[in-house]
């Protein structure tokens, strides 16, 4: 597991309270994990915050899945 | 006439996450008071409060319980608490299996006093320090009044009225004599009805002491700080917590073979239309809240047998003192008259709804809980009984609470056991 990849599942762990083990590439923040669209929102923050990346509206817009969100950081990281 | 019953009951304060622990509590005479453990004290002019102990405490409150993990990390305490303290309240009328008929006609009116200040405190920081694109999406919806109510009607499917009362201190009261309106007129079967609070947090301690309401003289004894009807009296301490009852119609408590606390049988409102923070020196809106609650009871002066008085440790105690002696009579007319915030502080918008729960449980155990730190009783309170330190065992058979708020709302109500 990549670092970007650790961190940005711990992150979805603490903000969604769901089980580690769930929180999978593939997985859907709303279908898989439970959030809604304010979750995102959230979340989108907080990976900004970690990582020091700036995610416009239209990205936040497009990342569904967990993968989604690391492949975005890692693209766009400093 | 529909007439209107409580059978469930829930609280989370300073003395207990739930409602034995609470009331074993206070009936032992132990006091919520401490140091403020939330944040640095150290350039306040009050560093005391009555704080809900953590889950890990003797008699702490443990979230974890009835409140989702995902939904205590968007809301402010005071939304937690409420939720807690209702889904007690259900749990102990035994509502948590309704049936979608039955939902359609049950609601909620759960109030507050201030609502999510320590989120709009924490929230400003950030978006004073980091700008408003870090300002949480959950901000709003975390910190409005009326998501109490919100939140247990999503968690319970209460599809019936949804309502939110906002009276500063009388919230808890008048959320409880609304809900019982409601009922009475046919809009709904059950209502759960209280009111929470949590305002103990840098600008809520700051803004209360910069107020002078609250006790700025005790920061080295808590546990006495919080004495009403004592002349050494100097300010309230700040509680927190939430109170919240189901009122149910009467016949359909009966019908399901519902334990049946208490019959709400009067409400009173009035306005002081004087002062913002200071009552009527004459005390005329209390008085005037109480004889409408009185008026719809049908009881008489002496039917009384214990009065939860609003009681702040201020310089109110008096004049509430005086107002209840005018309508109740010198000697209150053989009731017993006590402060439980002389125990848990003043819970504001979550007070009234707590201390009616301490009148419901005075009736089901026929005992009154005591008035703390009475050591010295103020001028005007010979010959009235108001429970000084020890709890009181005696028949009560009906109950007055009064509470008074913050804009001169004043609120009363009046409960008394069913036979």
């Amino acid at each position: 597991m990549s670092d970007t990849e650790e961190r940005v599942k711990k992150i979805v762990v603490e903000h969604l309270g769901v089980e580690a083990d769930k929180v999978t590439m593939d997985a859907s923040f709303i279908d898989d994990l439970g959030a809604d669209s304010l979750d995102i929102v959230e979340l989108v923050m907080a990976f900004e915050e970690e990582f020091g990346v700036e995610i416009p509206d239209d990205a936040a817009e497009k990342i569904t899945t967990v993968g989604d969100a690391v492949k975005y950081i890692e693209e766009h990281k400093g | 006439m529909r007439r209107v019953v409580v059978t469930g009951l829930g609280l989370v304060t300073p003395l207990g996450g739930d409602v034995e622990t609470t009331w074993n509590n206070l009936i032992a005479g132990k006091s919520g008071a401490g140091q403020i453990t939330r944040f640095d004290t150290s350039d306040q002019k009050c560093t005391i409060a009555c704080e809900v102990k953590p889950a890990d405490h003797e008699y702490g409150f443990d979230p974890d319980k009835r409140v989702d993990f995902k939904i205590r990390r968007q809301v402010d305490p005071f939304i937690v608490y409420g939720i807690d303290a209702a889904g007690q309240a259900l749990e102990d009328a035994g509502l948590l299996d309704m049936d979608e008929e039955t939902k359609l006609r049950a609601g909620c009116s759960i109030g507050s006093g201030i609502g999510g200040l320590p989120g709009i405190e924490s929230e400003s920081l950030v978006l004073a320090n980091k700008g408003p694109g870090r300002v949480s999406p959950h901000f709003v919806h975390g910190r409005l009044i009326n998501l109490i109510s919100g939140q247990v009607s999503i968690k319970y499917g209460l599809m019936g009225p949804n309502h939110a009362v906002v009276t500063a201190c009388s919230t808890g009261a008048h959320s409880i004599g609304d809900a019982a309106r409601m009922i009475k007129d046919g809009d709904a079967d059950i209502m759960l009805a209280g009111g929470a609070e949590s305002t103990i947090c840098p600008i809520g301690i700051a803004g209360f002491a910069q107020a002078k309401a609250l006790n700025c003289s005790s920061n080295d004894a808590p546990e006495k700080a919080s004495r009403p009807y004592d002349k050494g009296r100097d300010g309230f301490v700040m509680g927190e917590g939430a109170g919240v009852v189901v009122l149910e119609e009467y016949e359909h408590a009966k019908a399901r073979g519902a334990t049946i606390y208490a019959e709400v049988v009067g409400y009173g409102l009035s306005g002081d239309a004087y002062h913002v923070t200071a009552p009527h020196p004459e005390g005329k809106g209390a008085e005037n809240a109480m004889r409408m609650a009185f008026k719809k009871a049908g009881l008489g002066e002496g039917d009384i047998d214990y009065v939860n008085a609003h009681g702040t440790s201020t310089m109110a105690d008096t004049i509430e003192l005086a107002a209840v002696k005018r309508v109740l009579g010198d000697d209150l007319g053989g009731a017993s008259m006590s402060s439980t915030k002389s125990a848990i502080g003043h819970l504001l918008g979550g007070a009234g709804a707590v201390e009616a729960i301490f009148c419901i449980l005075a009736i089901r155990d026929q005992i009154v809980p005591p008035t703390l730190n009475l050591d010295d009783p103020d001028e005007g309170t010979e010959g009235v009984d108001l429970v000084p330190k020890v709890a009181k065992k005696r028949e009560v058979k009906a109950v007055l609470n009064n509470s008074f708020g913050f804009g001169g709302t004043n609120a009363s109500l009046i409960m008394k056991a069913v036979d």
